[in-house]
């Protein structure tokens, strides 16, 4: 990789910045710890958990660093974020130019800082790492400079670059399509991103809640993206509202799908009809995006007193915590696996802990038992062990005989994965699609229709956020290098 | 965008919104839906095209006020904007030329997302019974449009005041009893559509229905309006809205449109 020349490894202040203190020095500061509000406190309103580091911690953070020749953190992030080249901006104390890094490869830092799971990517691969010591928190210090710029007045916007009057459109304002966009306004392509729903964001807005993503932060990386000339029309379903012929009349040569994950699912178990039950995506929906329970909204939500979240994942987790500030007094997590097993982050699980959220874990919901209105008053869960490891890798959970438990409950979310959105797949006739719903791509993301590429869960099935960016970005390089050449 | 051109009104709760949606109109087809939101905390609400004029850029919804949304929707004014609109959503009716007559059969503000279908249906060359049902004159709604476009009108009304006093179900039994039909399509309130499927199966006639379900986002997402056809899964959005009403579980698909009610 070419270095930069006003950041790169080798000038001179950032040299001086290595000899400043020894490697023995930088590691023997520990690692920051995140201010976080207090529990107690915090299930009672929807403010963020996370607070933020203070500029004093966040220098000494970025000082840990220990500035390696060849990075291997940067081999763990799917958008290949530049990390020494911001961290080492951030000790120097010029966080402008630190968010100027993140932005080149990340349309959405102060996203990323948040959501994206560190400890599995860039911090698993740090240095500290083989060193037996706690990685440094780069999660953190990429959340700083964001939000640090973002809260600056007088922070340079993103200039808007010269246009090759190319234009793209793209399907769905999720991460990966945001990230797409980001791409392409960076090389000058003029871009229109369509979304279905009234608010732009996707899952941003509509999954994640605003304890551990707030809307605003979501709202200033969008504006970003409007100062490079990204266009967005919400309300608008391509492949209904506007078909792919539509949109090729309209001038434009290139389509990124990023329509996201779908259709929740269900355990197909008896009671799973019952009123009560729903998925995670419309418990989330409604308090999200339609913002249930807040005053001036019209849509209801249900909130229930004893609620049951099924599954151990992110959303399972975002979920539970969501129903614990909506005054459930028994929130609880029930779990097939282990929590070892658990896909969600461990920082979730923490949180969801400090919040008062049980865990029954080794638990599998085989009925859910209504009452005479046909609402959901219990749930029956068999009780498990784990076996021997099964497909995923993990010690498979078998039923101990005879092992049932009626637990009481007024609602149940069911959080254990989604369906790619059909909508898109079948309303553009010749793109292929797997058995499971998902949009087949090459290497490059281009789908079996030569101008149109895909990334996200519409083709990974279900992923993250920082996937699902990568994908658009790696999905931009592709696409723009074609239409250049056609030009 | 989304400008409301045109309002009457067909009873006192009942209301016929001619809405500017140049995009919608081009594109839908009988059976499409689109969702309304109105004001900006207002709900996601699911309603059916009654119809559309694409020279015009309009659509035509009729909304019947049940609750806070769409009282709301039905407060509006010629003049006055839907804050978001969005479709066509949702399969389109199957359309075909059958052998037999085709019965169109609907109850209330059911009548309005008919209409296109009668008229698809009489286009495609079909002999078309139209069975309109409500609980007094007053409820029936659209029977001129429909009369243009049918070849036969029967209307039933629960208290005689139009047509003949009875249930939906014995105006679409006498059609069976004396002609060949060989599809019956019925939209209203569930229960209805319950009974005209309880009906049509005894005779084996194939049978469409148009499900309005509560929906969140309405495309495909949340798994709200998930009913259960033919003992599986499906979701309105985007499954139907129409199914074969033979195979839906109409009591189950009642029970959880009370979930919301205590709420209104």
């Amino acid at each position: 990789m070419s270095e930069d020349k006003h950041t790169g490894r080798g000038v001179a202040w950032r040299v001086a910045l290595r000899d400043a203190m020894s490697a023995k020095e930088r590691t023997a500061i520990p690692r920051v710890v995140m201010p976080q509000l207090d529990p107690a406190i915090r299930v009672t309103n929807n403010e963020e958990v996370n607070q933020g580091l203070t500029p004093e911690q966040a220098v000494l953070e970025a000082t840990r660093c220990l500035d390696c020749p060849t990075p291997t953190c940067m081999e763990g992030c799917p958008v290949s974020i530049s990390i020494p080249d911001f961290i080492k901006n951030i000790q120097r104390g010029d966080v402008v130019e630190a968010a100027a890094v993140l932005k080149r490869t990340s349309a959405l830092p102060a996203v990323c800082g948040r959501v994206c799971p560190q400890e599995k990517q860039c911090e698993s691969k740090c240095i500290y790492v083989k060193m037996k010591k706690e990685p440094v928190a780069i999660g953190y210090l990429e959340r700083f400079a964001a939000d640090t710029v973002r809260l600056m007045s007088d922070a340079p916007r993103p200039a808007r670059p010269t246009s090759n009057s190319l234009r793209v459109a793209v399907v769905g304002s999720g991460p990966s399509g945001l990230s797409f966009a980001g791409e392409m306004a960076q090389r000058g392509f003029e871009v229109d991103v369509f979304e279905a729903l009234h608010e732009i964001g996707g899952v941003l807005k509509y999954g994640i809640p605003e304890f551990r993503l707030p809307n605003s932060v979501v709202e200033a990386e969008l504006d970003s993206l409007r100062d490079m000339g990204v266009r967005f029309h919400c309300d608008t379903v391509i492949g209904k509202t506007l078909s792919y012929s539509d949109l090729l009349e309209k001038g434009f040569r290139g389509l990124f799908v990023g329509s996201g994950a779908g259709l929740p699912r269900f355990m197909d178990i008896p009671g799973e009809d019952l009123s009560g039950v729903m998925s995670s995506n419309e418990y989330l929906t409604r308090i999200n995006l339609m913002c249930a329970g807040r005053p001036g909204s019209d849509t209801p939500v249900l909130r229930g007193r004893r609620v049951a979240v099924i599954g151990g994942g992110n959303t399972a987790m975002d979920s539970v915590r969501t129903a614990r500030r909506m005054g459930a007094e028994r929130a609880m997590i029930i779990y097939r696996r282990s929590e070892a097993e658990m896909p969600a982050r461990v920082e979730e699980v923490h949180h969801a802990k400090e919040e008062g959220v049980e865990f029954l874990t080794l638990c599998n919901p085989v009925e859910y038992i209504g009452d005479e209105r046909g609402r959901v008053c219990a749930v029956k869960v068999q009780r498990m062990e784990l076996g021997e490891p099964d497909a995923s890798g993990r010690r498979k959970p078998v039923a101990i005989p005879d092992a049932i438990d009626i637990i009481d409950v007024d609602q149940v979310i069911v959080s254990v994965g989604v369906s790619p959105n059909p909508l898109v797949p079948s309303s553009i006739e010749g793109l292929e699609v797997t058995s499971k719903g998902t949009l087949v791509v090459d290497d490059s993301l281009q789908t079996s229709l030569p101008a149109i590429f895909a990334g996200g869960d519409i083709v990974r099935g279900g992923a993250t956020v920082i996937l699902a960016m990568g994908d658009g970005r790696r999905a931009a390089a592709a696409m723009a290098e074609r239409l250049i050449a056609d030009a | 965008m989304n400008v409301i051109v045109e309002k009457s009104r067909f009873s006192e709760n009942v209301v016929r919104l001619v809405v500017e949606a140049p995009d919608v109109a081009r594109a839908r087809k009988p059976g499409h839906f689109v969702i309304v939101r109105c004001g900006e905390g207002g709900e996601r609400i699911p309603l059916t095209i009654s119809d559309a004029d694409e020279t015009r850029g309009t659509i035509t919804l009729v909304v019947q006020a049940v609750g806070v949304s769409t009282r709301k929707i039905c407060a509006l004014e010629a003049g006055d904007t839907l804050t978001d609109l969005v479709g066509p959503l949702g399969r389109a009716t199957d359309i075909v030329k059958h052998d037999g007559t085709v019965v169109c059969c609907g109850g209330g503000v059911g009548i309005a997302p008919l209409l296109p279908i009668v008229k698809g249906m009489k286009e495609a060359g079909n002999r078309v019974v139209s069975v309109l049902a409500a609980r007094n004159k007053d409820l029936i709604i659209l029977e001129d449009e429909v009369r243009r476009y049918s070849d036969e009108v029967v209307i039933m009304t629960d208290d005689g005041s139009a047509g003949t006093k009875g249930l939906v179900t014995a105006g679409v039994e006498d059609v069976i009893k004396r002609e060949k039909v060989s599809e019956v399509v019925a939209i209203g309130p569930a229960v209805m559509m319950k009974f005209v499927a309880l009906l049509t199966k005894k005779y084996e006639i194939p049978t469409i229905c148009s499900l309005n379900t509560i929906m969140v986002d309405g495309t495909g997402m949340c798994g709200a309006c998930r009913v259960s056809v033919g003992g599986k899964m499906r979701f309105v959005c985007v499954d139907g809205p129409e199914f074969d009403a033979h195979q839906v579980d109409f009591d189950n698909m009642i029970m959880r449109m009370k979930a919301y009610d205590s709420h209104e």
